[in-house]
């Protein structure tokens, strides 16, 4: 039996076996990992919600110290107002089961109204703080970023945060990911002394550091970190609207409290006036 | 990765032959893919800006085309030769796949760092040029050498350009401080880092020096007048 590899027939049927035997391997491969690729991803979730509270583990401690010091989940809708009822747990409840990044992306599809979105809050207790944890995404360069800030309980002081990406320029974009870029963050505040909402912006060619407001962005990074300007201003302004009205705000003397160099400031001038 | 796909190379009759050796050898200068061929450039020019990266793409680069050139090579008789490219290309994307679902599942944090170029290693030249140049042509041991050679070559080149990019763009290399903190104008020295370095630009502009100095050197480069 002559094979005449040049025949369309031929051609076909190789064709056929060739892809089919690929699409298999590469399906059967990614059933057969898809249980620890998932077990991966939610790892990693709570290892990054629990570096934006400034607590370190590596990713298979992960779950232990998570369950330990978040103490819920919950969710509120684009009006800042809090969804009553649904699970709170923070391990697997509605909020830590909510893909955040899923729905942003059908919002921007069209899919999803951008009124029906969701937005998770966890509550988190570290070093005797009692913190809220935000989860935001946005669009970087090449494909979503996204990002968790913590905030201190005053409701406008960031504590910590962390922020990650699909695929952004490794050595450019990619550095948001990095401390050089997120330990700016800490002690940024998103609230104008007079109390309205006021985003943190990220600079590029430098901010000044005495800004309570802007951080620098990434040389040679300019669209990723125009994302992450972006991601914060669009998902802050909710969450500034929860915060505001979950936080018992004596505004007057607040401001001044995690601010060293405001403190100094405001009793100095205490001092002078007789 | 690269070892476990290299193993299967038994040492057949004269693994190490003189062309055997040359299939290793040769890549690296006289026909190295970047510097002489021109292949693969984009990515040259892309993942550059740290050492690291530059490592886990060749690495990676070098996993993809050794067992991508074994198979092909394997199949050569019975790929119909009027959709060789599209055969070629489906293997090459199934085996990028297949060990970027691996390594998720696996090794997670080298996943993200490779997670990025895994596009890049599927459209990279070098892996379509030798799959075409070598392995439907030849047997898979042979094959399998062409790809050490291949993927070496592309990686001193890499690891050349993305030295001087993150030593000269970060003051860095592999991550680790080399230029002292306190060089640096901010912290009352009078050193700058080279901000153009970390640019693709100026991956180009070294690749473009690599091949002067290389030309130079090696005779048998220079093309006769």
């Amino acid at each position: 039996m002559a094979l005449d590899k040049n025949s369309n027939s031929f051609t076909f049927i190789f064709t056929i076996i060739l892809v089919v035997v690929v699409g298999t391997v590469l399906a059967v491969t990614f059933l057969a990992l898809k249980e620890p690729y998932a077990e991966n991803v939610r790892r990693e979730k709570m290892q990054n919600i629990l570096a934006s509270v400034k607590v370190k583990v590596e990713r298979d401690a992960a779950p232990e110290k998570y369950k330990l010091l978040v103490r819920e989940g919950l969710l509120i809708d684009a009006q800042g107002r809090v969804i009553e009822g649904g699970n709170r747990d923070a391990v697997n409840g509605d909020a830590f089961m909510l893909d955040v990044i899923k729905q942003y992306k059908d919002a921007k599809a069209g899919v999803l109204k951008a009124e029906d979105m969701k937005y998770p809050v966890y509550m988190a207790a570290v070093e005797g703080k009692e913190l809220f944890v935000l989860p935001m995404v946005g669009t970087g360069l090449w494909g979503p970023v996204w990002g968790y800030v913590s905030v201190e309980s005053d409701g406008r002081t960031i504590f910590g945060s962390t922020f990650d990406h699909k695929g952004e320029t490794p050595g450019l974009g990619a550095e948001i990911a990095t401390p050089v870029f997120y330990d700016q963050f800490p002690g940024k505040t998103f609230t104008d002394e007079d109390g309205s909402f006021t985003s943190i912006k990220v600079y590029k060619g430098g901010s000044q550091t005495t800004d309570p407001h802007g951080v620098d962005g990434i040389s040679g990074g300019t669209i990723t970190s125009d994302g992450v300007h972006k991601m914060l201003e669009e998902t802050l302004v909710i969450y500034d609207k929860y915060l505001k009205s979950t936080v018992a705000v004596p505004t007057s003397i607040e401001p001044a409290q995690t601010d060293s160099l405001a403190v100094d400031t405001t009793s100095t001038l205490s001092t002078l006036q007789p | 990765m690269s070892t476990e796909t290299a193993a299967p190379a038994k040492p057949a009759d004269g693994l190490f032959s003189k062309k055997n050796r040359k299939l290793i050898t040769d890549p690296l200068n006289d026909n190295n893919p970047i510097t002489v061929q021109v292949l693969g450039i984009c990515s040259a020019l892309a993942i550059t800006v740290k050492l690291e990266n530059a490592l886990v793409m060749s690495a990676s680069v070098m996993a993809v085309l050794i067992a991508g050139n074994m198979i092909i090579s394997a199949l050569r008789n019975l790929i119909p030769g009027r959709i060789r490219i599209i055969a070629q290309l489906v293997i090459a994307a199934g085996l990028v796949t297949l060990v970027d679902i691996i390594l998720k599942a696996y090794v997670y944090d080298v996943s993200k760092q490779v997670g990025v170029y895994v596009g890049l290693i599927i459209t990279n030249c070098i892996l379509m040029g030798r799959f075409e140049a070598y392995a439907m042509g030849n047997k898979p041991i042979p094959s399998a050498m062409d790809a050490i050679g291949n993927s070496l070559g592309y990686a001193w080149i890499l690891v050349a350009v993305a030295f001087f990019r993150e030593l000269f763009g970060n003051g860095s290399l592999m991550g680790l401080r080399i230029i002292p903190e306190s060089f640096y104008a901010m912290n009352g020295g009078g050193y700058f880092n080279n901000n153009m370095m970390i640019l693709p630009p100026m991956a180009l502009v070294i690749v473009g020096i690599i091949i002067w100095i290389q030309r130079a050197r090696n005779t048998k480069l220079i093309e006769q007048a």
